[in-house]
Parts: structure tokens; sequence; C-alpha cells
């Protein structure tokens, strides 16, 4: 399917620099459908307030791996998952952990925006807290609007809602929605930022103001975005991962692996020669 | 030379739309004539008689408006818990399978078969007697599928997307049914609810099987009371022999589809309404 197998480097998984401390370690990770393999024996370290990118074919389990950080992978029927996810050093699949709670430290933004269609922008944002049970001890007014402001001041959204928190959410054009998604987020204080090709479904100037945000964002909190776009990685994000079949072929510093790849079949990636 | 067989086709399916509209139109004119007579607001607000031209059809009517509200009130809570088991708990599991393929079926079972379950059930082995709660039981036993059904598909039309949304913001699956999942699903399970009362409503045979009297002079005064429906009332008017009865049977006729016209067009109301208020 692909070319030779090249003489094959350890796979760099060292942090971009050995200041930065690591968030998130994968270790060893297996996870699949049934009895098919997906995500094979992966390894991969995120330092924290960095941007990570992964990039890959179609099909080689990006999303897969992403939804194995906050434990969405396992909801899917039949799906299977080993070896170890750890986050400030704790397995966030050790047994004690309960995946709900988890889920709050780590957020997720997806490849179709989907805000609530039945929520107004306003409880949209609100909706985490809400959902949670989190606001009925009875929170004052000012300090949710507070939180509603936060949120959607981080997303870069409030100048363009302030005046109609009350519409639909779904009244939003496609990047507004997306940057809503961001919003709803980051209302319940994560600490990581799962995005899954948080751009696929917008324009070029909403993803552009989508990439702004995510430097913004990178001050705050720790992000893993997946990408089929290999400018946005090169554009957004301080590591890039080259996923392939499920296998982690390079991780670098990504001005590193766009410029000088230590894999061949990184380059015939980045190069454009398959994918 | 397409053009042709096009209109021929056209012609053909209008003619197949009137030729039944047709029917209906001439029944429900030939009704309507026919009970018109009778009808008045005191026809509504009167009690059965032996003199045609004094019966009313208000304990039928008080009757029809309980066992509604009763049914809905047995109906829905199961059936909406069992659809939102079957679908978002279900899985692939087993058990779930086998109800599924049991209430398609249930679907399709006679109403009269409700009536006797009813009967045997509700009437006698818990001793409720030939009362309202009986009768509303043994409806709400009827609908129970339909309810299901619909609701199941009001849940399957809800994206995926957003039960993800609300799981990966550290919802609960409780959590996110009901803050999510069901608020995106209540027209289309309000429209299923509706659909499947107004069904209930129309139903004769299992009432008359449990037991539901005609002739009654009172409205019933709690769930035991003994009780009649539009549907009875009009069944025992038309067995009468007097040619009198007929103009009640008639009129009592133009009150029922007049009801479930009523009920029908709330149904489509709620569909709509949500619909174009929705972002979709
Ligand atoms: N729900 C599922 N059930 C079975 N196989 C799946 C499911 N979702 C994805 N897959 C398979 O897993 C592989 C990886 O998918 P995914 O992680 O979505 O890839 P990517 O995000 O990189 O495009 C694909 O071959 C896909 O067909
Ligand atoms: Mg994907």
């Amino acid at each position: 399917m692909i070319a030779a197998p090249a003489p094959r480097a350890p796979p760099t998984t060292t942090a971009a620099d050995a200041t930065t401390p690591v968030k998130l370690a994968v270790r060893a990770l297996d996870a699949g459908f049934g009895a098919t393999p997906v995500v094979r024996q992966l390894t991969l370290d995120v330092p924290e307030r960095r941007v990570l990118a992964i990039i890959g074919p179609s099909g080689c389990g990006k999303s897969t791996l992403v939804r194995c950080l906050n434990r969405m992978h396992e909801l899917v029927p039949g799906a299977t998952v080993g070896g170890s996810v750890l986050l400030d050093d704790h397995d966030i699949y050790a047994r004690d952990v309960d995946p709900v709670l988890l889920r709050r430290r780590i957020g997720m933004v997806f490849q179709k925006p989907n805000p609530f269609p039945t929520m107004s922008i306003r409880e949209n944002v609100l909706a985490g807290l809400r959902l949670t049970g989190a606001l009925r001890g009875g929170r004052k007014q000012p300090a949710i609007d507070g939180i509603v402001e936060q949120a959607l001041t981080r997303a870069a959204l409030w100048d363009e809602v302030k005046d109609r928190l009350a519409a639909a959410g779904g009244s939003l054009s496609g990047g507004q929605q997306q940057r809503l998604c961001i919003a709803r987020a980051l209302a319940v204080e994560p600490e990581v930022l799962l995005m899954d090709e948080p751009c696929s479904a917008l324009d070029p100037i909403a993803t552009a103001r989508i990439e702004d945000l995510i430097h913004v964002l990178r001050e705050r909190y720790t992000i893993v975005l997946v990408t089929h776009n290999m400018q946005q990685a090169a554009r957004a994000s301080d590591l890039t991962a080259f996923l392939l079949h499920g296998e982690l072929i390079e991780c670098a510093p990504t001005e590193r692996l766009f410029t000088q790849p230590s894999d061949r079949r990184t380059e015939d990636y980045i190069t454009g020669k398959f994918g | 030379m397409s053009a042709r067989r096009d209109l021929w086709f056209t012609l053909l399916c209008a003619a197949a739309l009137a030729l039944p509209l047709g029917v209906l139109v001439f029944l429900f004119g030939d009704v309507l004539l026919l009970g018109l007579e009778r009808l008045s607001p005191a026809f509504l607000t009167s009690y059965p008689s032996r003199h045609a031209e004094h019966a009313g059809v208000l304990p039928g009517l008080v009757g029809t408006a309980l066992l509604g509200v009763m049914t809905a009130g047995l109906a829905l809570p199961f059936g909406v818990g069992a659809a939102i088991y079957l679908e978002e708990y279900g899985g692939n599991r087993r058990i779930a399978r086998a109800i599924e393929v049991n209430v398609a079926n249930l679907a399709g079972v006679p109403s009269v078969v409700y009536g006797i379950l009813g009967l045997a059930v509700f009437v006698k082995t818990l001793g409720l007697g030939r009362s309202l709660i009986a009768g509303a039981a043994t409806l709400a036993l009827l609908v129970l599928p339909i309810v299901i059904v619909s609701t199941r598909e009001a849940l399957r039309a809800v994206p995926m997307g957003l039960r993800e949304a609300g799981l990966a913001l550290g919802a609960t699956r409780w959590q996110t049914i009901r803050r999510v999942v069901l608020p995106a699903a209540a027209p289309g399970i309000l429209t299923g609810a509706i659909l499947a009362i107004s069904r209930a409503l129309g139903e004769t045979a299992p009432l008359i099987v449990i037991g539901a009297v005609a002739y009654i002079t009172y409205l019933p005064d709690g769930p035991r009371a003994a009780f009649t429906a539009l549907p009875i009332q009009i069944f025992s008017w038309v067995s009468r022999p007097q040619a009198a009865f007929a103009h009640n049977a008639a009129a009592g006729i133009v009150v029922m589809l007049l009801l479930l016209l009523l009920l029908n067009a709330a149904a489509v109301l709620v569909r709509d309404r949500f619909s174009r208020g929705g972002s979709r």
C-alpha cells in the first residue's frame, strides 16, 4: 500500500523543549472496533500549553486516537482500548477514574459544529454547567453572566453575539457556531482541549479566525488539534505527529517535521506523494 | 410522446385520489345532513334519554375526554420510558432486540384482544371493575406500541453529534438525554402521542369488551366510576330500532369526527411550529 518500508528511526516522542512539563502522555495505546485494531502501540507526549497537531491520511485513526484521550472512544459499542493515557501523571484508564468527571477536564470540539438546537447562545455556553448540575447551587445572576461573557470572549465570539445572547445557537453562521462550541467547551474550565478537524466544515475566513483563536488559547490550555490540512498544522501547532495506519510514524517540532522529516513516509506524505 | 404518457399517469393518480375522497365526502355529507337536526348546544350538554330528541352526548363526551387524559397519563410515561431504554441504552443487546420485535408485533394485534386482556387483568384480576381507570389502562396498553415506536423514531432523528457533545462536556448519559436529546425530540414525541391518543379515543371494541355502559345519567365522579364514551354512545344509538335515534347517532359521529380532527390539527400544529422554530 505504502512505499517500501524505510529503515525506521525510533519515533521522536519527546516534548518540544525539556523545560515544558508533559500534560498528556500516551503510552502503548491500542484502540479498535471489535476485532479490528485502529490505533496500534502508540506512544506520544503532549507538553503543557502547547498545540500538538495530528496529521495523517483519512482513516488512519486520528479521530480514534483523540477520542481515547477523553474516553469518548469506549462509548461506541464494541470499542476496545488498551495501554494507558496519563493526565498529569495519572492514568485516565485507571479503575478509580470516573470518565464523566474526566471529560470535564478534557474538553472536545467536533468536526461538525454541533450547538444544542433547543438552546439559546447563552444557554449553549452554560450547557456544560447546567447539564452537570453545577449551577444548581444557586450561583448569583451576575456570576453566571460573567461565566458567559468570559467563555465567549475567550472563544473570540463575544463582540459578535453580545447583543443577541437569547437568539438560538443555530441562528449563527458555521464559523460562529464552531466558536460557540469552543466557548461551550471552555465554560466547563477544562485543562486540555481536543479539536477534531474543527475547521473542515468552515470557509477559509472562518478557518483563519479559529486558527488565530488557537494561538491565543494556547496560553491557557493544552491543545490537541487533528487536521487533514497540513498548512493548518504548520501554521497553528508547536508539535506535529504523523499517523499512518494507526501507528505513530513521527512526532517532532512542527517546523522540523515539515522541513526535515526523519522518516521517508512522512516526507512522502507532506510532499503530497500519497494521502 | 412521453408528455402524453405523463398526462395519462397524472389523470390516473388524480382519479385514484378523487374516488376514495369522493366516497368520504359523500359519507360525511350524508352523516352531517342526517345529524344536523340534532346538532345544537343542548345535544352536547344533555344526558341520554329514552326520547331521542332530548338525548345528548354529555356523559360520552366527558368520558372520552377523561379517557384521553388518563390514557395519556398512563401510556406516555411507560411508552417514552421504554423507548428511551431501547433507543438510548439498549445497544445491541439480545433483550432489547427481543423486546423490539415484540413491540412491533403488538402494534398489529386486533384491539378486541386488548379488550379481553383488559377484562381479565384490570377488571377481574386487579379488581378495578368496569371503571374509567380499567378502560384507560386498557386503551393505554393498546396504544403503548404506537407511542414506543413513534418516540423511538423521534429519538433516532436527534443527531448523534448532540449526544456526543453532551457527553464530552462531562454530562452523564441521563443528563444528556434529559437536557439535550428529549428537548430536541419533544415535538416528534408529542406529535406521536397526540396521534396515538386520537387512535385510542376512536376505539369501541375494547371498551365494549371491558363493559363500558351506554346508558349513564351521571358524570363519572372518580377513576373507579362507571363510564361511557362517545363511540359507545354512538354504537348504542345506531343499534336502536327507532329511526329517530339514527339522527342522534349521526350527530354523535359528527361530534366525534370534529374531536379527532381537532386532535390531529393539534398534532400538525405542534410539528410545524417546532420545525420552523428549530435551527434545521
Ligand atoms: N464506529 C466505528 N466502527 C467501526 N469502525 C470504525 C468506526 N469509526 C471508525 N472506524 C474505522 O476506524 C478507522 C479509523 O477511523 P478514524 O479514527 O475516524 O480515522 P481518521 O479520523 O483519521 O479519518 C477507519 O478505518 C474507520 O473505518
Ligand atoms: Mg476523523
